[in-house]
């Protein structure tokens, strides 16, 4: 593929955030996107974080498609990648402590996401820096939206707050059902469910 | 408690009240993917058991012996990816020499184990829980592999059943095992507080 003008550079970045959103449509990612979406906050670091290690790793595997041998390029992504995940680690363990320790081992868990390592095979290893770069941001950002949903309709329903602030009236029982593993999947089933619902009726 | 019932309460644990995709959401990938036949679903849960076992031994004692000794507790993740890579490549050569049908069945699904959250999550676990001794770290590894086994195997056998359901069309197919999953969390939730 050629170095992308305006148009493709545009629908690279757009597949990501709809048609081909990671968590909603091609089921990429899982773990994280159940695990900490328990509230806002997390979900939304983890997004960040996720984006910082997808573009970064995106670039160093654009930038090395040329040299890559077949046979040991799973290999070289995964290091690639945990490289840049320890960074993440680091940087969030110095900043940010608390949020670092809510997270626990699913940062660098990120290093196993599907997310990244599919998007080094199908996007980056083929394509030049600034589709790479785009398409990194494109998934990442809908990866993100996707977390920061799940997690506020389980924050919301779990304790009645949004981000640590309370919203609900104070007759509002918690749902503490949502707080559970069970909250998480048959949440996440219902959007997937939603999601096919509103794709079918544009269609 | 001597050492035996230790080790036997730690396996347990692993497999019924801590399991690994379902309180700990690794593994789901493979979990909503590969289980849509029950045989296969079993091969690949021995096949991961395997690989979480040898590699959640090594990367303790590489953790133990190099990494924590000389400070280079940074190199921890690349270390740890590295051991699951070649323990995977290990597997793979294993079952294409002598399970030539299954290697062709599993297609790229095998070689994905090495991507497979519940590998690195308890090579992190164990660090994370610091495991003192190798006995409870290799406990703990084959614990979490038999884990996936059961979850993987479980939710085959309904995914089997789910074929001839009447599901809502829009539910249908990965939204519907989502929510079966949910229920079967459930359903293990009732094991808490066991051990």
């Amino acid at each position: 593929m050629a170095e992308a003008g305006g148009v493709s550079v545009r629908k690279a970045f757009t597949t990501g955030l709809w048609t081909e959103n990671p968590s909603l449509r091609l089921l990429l990612g899982m773990c994280p996107t159940l695990a900490v979406t328990t509230a806002v906050r997390p979900a939304l670091t983890m997004g960040c974080s996720v984006i910082f290690v997808l573009v970064c790793s995106n670039i160093a595997v654009s930038l090395m498609r040329n040299l890559l041998k077949p046979h040991l390029r799973i290999l070289m992504f995964t290091l690639t990648i945990a490289a840049f995940v320890t960074i993440a680690d680091l940087f969030l363990k110095a900043y940010l402590p608390e949020m670092s320790e809510t997270l626990g081992p699913y940062i660098p868990l990120i290093i196993v996401n599907c997310i990244i390592i599919c998007r080094s095979e199908a996007c980056a290893s083929q394509n030049g820096l600034v589709v790479s770069i785009v398409d990194a941001l494109g998934m990442g950002l809908g990866f993100t939206a996707t977390l920061c949903v799940l997690g506020s309709i389980r924050e919301l329903l779990s304790s009645g707050k949004w981000a640590g602030f309370e919203v609900a009236p104070k007759a509002f029982t918690p749902w503490a059902g949502m707080a559970m593993p069970v909250g998480a999947f048959v949440t996440l089933g219902l959007m997937l469910g939603l999601v096919n619902l509103i794709t079918k009726k544009k269609a | 408690m001597d050492t035996m019932t230790v080790l036997l309460m730690a396996l347990l644990s692993m497999i019924i009240v801590n399991n690994m995709v379902f309180t700990k959401f690794l593994g789901t990938c493979p979990y909503l993917g590969v289980s849509g036949r029950l045989d296969m679903a079993f091969g690949m849960g021995c096949a991961v058991t395997f690989v979480t076992g040898l590699s959640g031994t090594l990367t303790w004692l590489i953790d133990h012996l190099v990494l924590q000794r000389y400070g280079l507790q940074v190199m921890q993740y690349v270390a740890f990816i590295v051991v699951i890579a070649g323990a995977v490549q290990l597997v793979e050569m294993y079952v294409r020499k002598f399970f030539p049908a299954l290697y062709s069945s599993f297609g790229i699904f095998l070689p994905l184990i090495s991507t497979n959250c519940v590998v690195l999550g308890i090579c992190l676990f164990i660090n994370l829980w610091e495991v003192g001794t190798l006995a409870e770290a290799v406990v703990l590894s084959v614990g979490a592999g038999l884990g996936f086994t059961l979850a993987i195997c479980i939710m085959a056998g309904i995914r089997e059943n789910l074929a001839l359901a009447d599901v809502p069309v829009c539910l249908k197919g990965a939204p519907i095992t989502l929510i079966t999953a949910g229920l079967l969390t459930l359903a293990f939730m009732g094991f808490a507080g066991m051990i």
